[in-house]
């Protein structure tokens, strides 16, 4: 039967088949992070009140800034998606496209600055000063450092994939009929993005 | 083991999807970058059961210490080293890939009437994945001062705090993780998207229905051990606490998460063989499966119920009464499920037209071996008396017998079932059967010696003993002694088989299914044409055990050009 199938219904079915694969790999994602939130709702759960002073060591400005950049980028890989599958134009897709990465650096831009600061008053795992405080102190700084860190981890792949569906994009690979990995690779960064929407008010917005 | 070399070196043309790669490159380097499912499928299957070799030596060595509760063979850390690799090898890279990449990779596409998997070449990397874990398994042996010394469970905090190479063999176990991910994902966008047409949910066989619903085990457990794996890394590195006391972390919330996963990947190990065993029993009666949509569905309650029960292994950790109460109950809720199938593999024979085959027989001693599996299993689960059993040998004969009689015996079955499809050659079956004779009386006189020990009070994962426990533990090491001789001869019966054996038909054993409607082996595209399928999988309508059907079924049946 498939081999009676058109060249683009071909297409089709190969694109279905890549975007079940993708959910469901988006899928152990979530369950790999769910882990740590696990982790993360026990110990807030049992020392409340460390939780709450140590996220007030945390720099406010820098997180909102951050959720702001990613929420755009969001919308940036978005419009080039639109660009290109509806609109059908492939420079302003590569221009968003480029947004897009431009925008996930300086979210790794302003995440170094603010690592940076928290090295630099001995908050960070295995520092004496961080020694000192109270035991959900410590672990707050312990989840703040792997689940921030993991996240910039996933925001480094999917700047990495999102270059390489640009470069098909400008090579014609990916075209308005074949807009499959394009799609993807947008996914993949809206899951970037939406576990940086669940980090953001865990660690910065605790009262 | 020798099916590699054995298959890939030969020039014979009966291995044809051995010796050509679509026209292009041949032998060594041909196998290793082919993306066609069978050829991966049999990729698998040479490390595999490598793998599994090593592991049983290992069991062995640990037997051959316990003969004595003097003996210096195997005393202090070293046996604890042996120990944890006996059950990383086997849990790891033995017992939770086997089913689904040997068998799933090789017969998955072909029971479906599909060309190949969803993914190939993502197939092909899973394959690569699990090598590269295993080199590192195999590299944290050689280096630093050995092996883990932790129990394949890896549990905080003496993880932490252990000099030994934990943190190669904890990231091996992350990539395995990622394998075995990427496998179940191929797995289940196959069985959505690449069935023939007419191959409908409630025509598939119930072999898929095992797999398929391991694949979403896969999927959905594997990351949270992955995801503790890389914290257990993490912490060894940077010390960030969360599994560490003396920070603050709690070492219960880690063996929460590692059973998360871990007990449903009991699930991952038995399901797949639960389904093989679930395809053999019909062929074998000549008669339909009895109630096919309670198997089916009874999988995949086992997949998610199974999914909540991981407490219980926590039973005496210090976890809550009430969690205890709630985790003993849900795991009898389990047990429901897994008796159905039993009962319905049973109640196929019932006035069926039975063939005393090898792969029948492993069948059977899956049931018998499973089912004391299970309700030993009982015994544990129930609070009071786990209290009583935690820890000692009971323990370690009761998943002894779930997952070598269960699932072990479940990859014999597929072995000595699927052996003649995919290779073309035909095993001595009475070898066969004497195999499966000697493998199962020493499989019974060593764990249910393991039970009775257990019972008694020996504690698990000690390398020396009361005097009270001298004899029955000689006796379990004899046993383990016979039922190693058994595997021995089962797999020189089915090397010799590989090479010596007689060309095997196209279907042997009568079956109904798609892959024996195929030349033994198969060609390298399984089917010239896309069958299209009109009836049930178990539909016999012969008697003489032929396969081969009366005209009109003959007519029925999807009929694929060479």
């Amino acid at each position: 039967m498939s081999s009676s199938h058109s060249p683009s219904v071909e297409v089709h079915e190969e694109g279905v088949k890549a975007r079940v694969g993708l959910w469901l790999f988006l899928l152990s994602e979530i369950l790999l992070f769910g882990g740590m939130f696990l982790l993360y709702s026990m110990y807030r759960y049992k020392s409340p009140g460390d939780f709450h002073a140590a996220s007030m060591e945390l720099s406010r400005f820098d997180g909102t800034l951050n959720t702001i950049v990613l929420l755009t980028s969001s919308l940036t890989v978005v419009v080039a998606l639109h660009s290109l599958h509806i609109k059908h134009k492939k420079g302003r897709a590569v221009f968003f496209l480029l947004a897009t990465i431009a925008l996930g650096l300086t979210f790794l831009v302003v995440k170094s600055f603010e690592w940076t600061a928290k090295f630099e008053h001995g908050l960070y795992p295995g520092a004496k000063f961080l020694a000192t405080q109270n035991h959900g102190f410590i672990l707050f700084f312990g989840l703040y450092f792997t689940m921030t860190g993991l996240h910039a981890l996933h925001v480094i792949v999917g700047m990495v994939v999102l270059s390489f569906v640009t470069n098909f994009v400008i090579r014609e690979k990916v075209r308005p009929d074949r807009i499959n990995i394009m799609e993807n690779g947008a996914l993949y960064w809206h899951l970037v993005d939406i576990i940086w929407i669940f980090l953001y008010p865990l660690f910065y917005l605790i009262s | 083991m020798a099916e590699h070399g054995g298959g890939n070196g030969h020039p014979h043309n009966h291995f044809p999807w051995y010796t050509n790669s679509e026209g292009k490159r041949a032998g060594i380097i041909g196998f290793l970058t082919s993306t066609n499912h069978k050829r991966i499928g049999t990729l698998y299957l040479v490390p595999i059961l490598s793998f599994f070799s090593i592991a049983v030596i290992l069991g062995v060595l640990m037997r051959i210490q316990m003969l004595s509760p003097n003996s210096k063979f195997l005393a202090g850390t070293l046996y604890n080293q042996v120990f944890t690799l006996h059950g990383v090898i086997m849990i790891f890279l033995v017992v939770i890939p086997a089913i689904p990449t040997i068998f799933g990779n090789f017969f998955l596409p072909i029971l479906i009437g599909g060309k190949d998997m969803a993914f190939p070449r993502l197939n092909l990397f899973t394959w690569y994945l699990y090598i590269l874990g295993a080199v590192i398994l195999l590299v944290s042996l050689l280096t630093g001062k050995g092996p883990a010394d932790t129990g394949w469970t890896f549990y905080v905090p003496y993880s932490l705090r252990t000099t030994v190479n934990v943190p190669f063999a904890v990231f091996g176990v992350f990539i395995l993780g990622m394998s075995s991910i990427l496998t179940g994902l191929n797995i289940v966008t196959t069985v959505h998207m690449e069935r023939a047409p007419g191959m409908k949910f409630s025509r598939l066989p119930l072999s898929i229905w095992g797999i398929y619903a391991t694949a979403w085990v896969q999927v959905l457990a594997t990351p949270v051990i992955g995801i503790t794996m890389v914290l257990i890394l993490i912490e060894r590195v940077l010390g960030i606490g969360v599994f560490d006391p003396t920070k603050g972390g709690d070492p219960l919330l880690y063996q929460h998460l590692f059973w998360i996963y871990s007990h449903p990947a009991v699930y991952i190990m038995i399901l797949p063989a639960m389904g093989v065993i679930s395809d053999i029993f019909p062929v074998f009666s000549r008669k339909n499966i009895f109630g096919y949509k309670t198997i089916a569905f009874s999988s995949l309650a086992i997949a998610s119920v199974g999914s909540l029960v991981w407490g219980h292994h926590m039973y005496v950790s210090g976890q809550s009464d009430t969690a205890g109460v709630v985790f003993s109950l849900i795991t009898f809720l389990v047990a429901v499920p897994s008796a159905i199938k039993v009962f319905n593999w049973v109640a196929t024979m019932y006035k069926g037209s039975i063939k005393m085959d090898p792969p029948f027989l492993y069948a059977l001693g899956f049931i018998a071996l499973f089912s004391i599996g299970g309700l030993t299993g009982l015994i544990l689960g129930a609070l009071s008396t786990d209290v009583h059993t935690h820890d000692t040998y009971f323990v370690v004969g009761h998943f002894h017998y779930v997952i070598f009689g269960g699932m072990g015996f479940g990859l014999f079955a597929a072995l000595h079932y699927w052996f003649p499809k995919m290779f073309g050659k035909m095993y001595n079956q009475k070898t066969a059967v004497v195999a499966f004779i000697i493998l199962f009386v020493g499989f019974n006189v060593f764990y249910m010696t393991l039970l009775i020990l257990g019972w008694a009070g020996m504690p698990r994962r000690y390398y020396s003993y009361l005097p009270q426990f001298t004899d029955l533990q000689r006796i379990a090491t004899y046993g383990s002694w016979v039922m190693v001789a058994g595997l021995a001869l089962m797999f020189g019966n089915l090397l010799h088989g590989l090479f010596r054996g007689k060309k095997a038909e196209s279907n042997p054993w009568g079956g109904a299914t798609l892959e024996w409607q195929l030349p033994s082996p198969p060609a390298e595209h399984s089917f010239a044409e896309t069958p299209v399928i009109t009836r049930g999988p178990y539909v016999f309508t012969d008697q003489d055990g032929n396969g081969h059907g009366t005209k009109e079924a003959h007519e029925q049946q999807p009929q694929p050009k060479r």
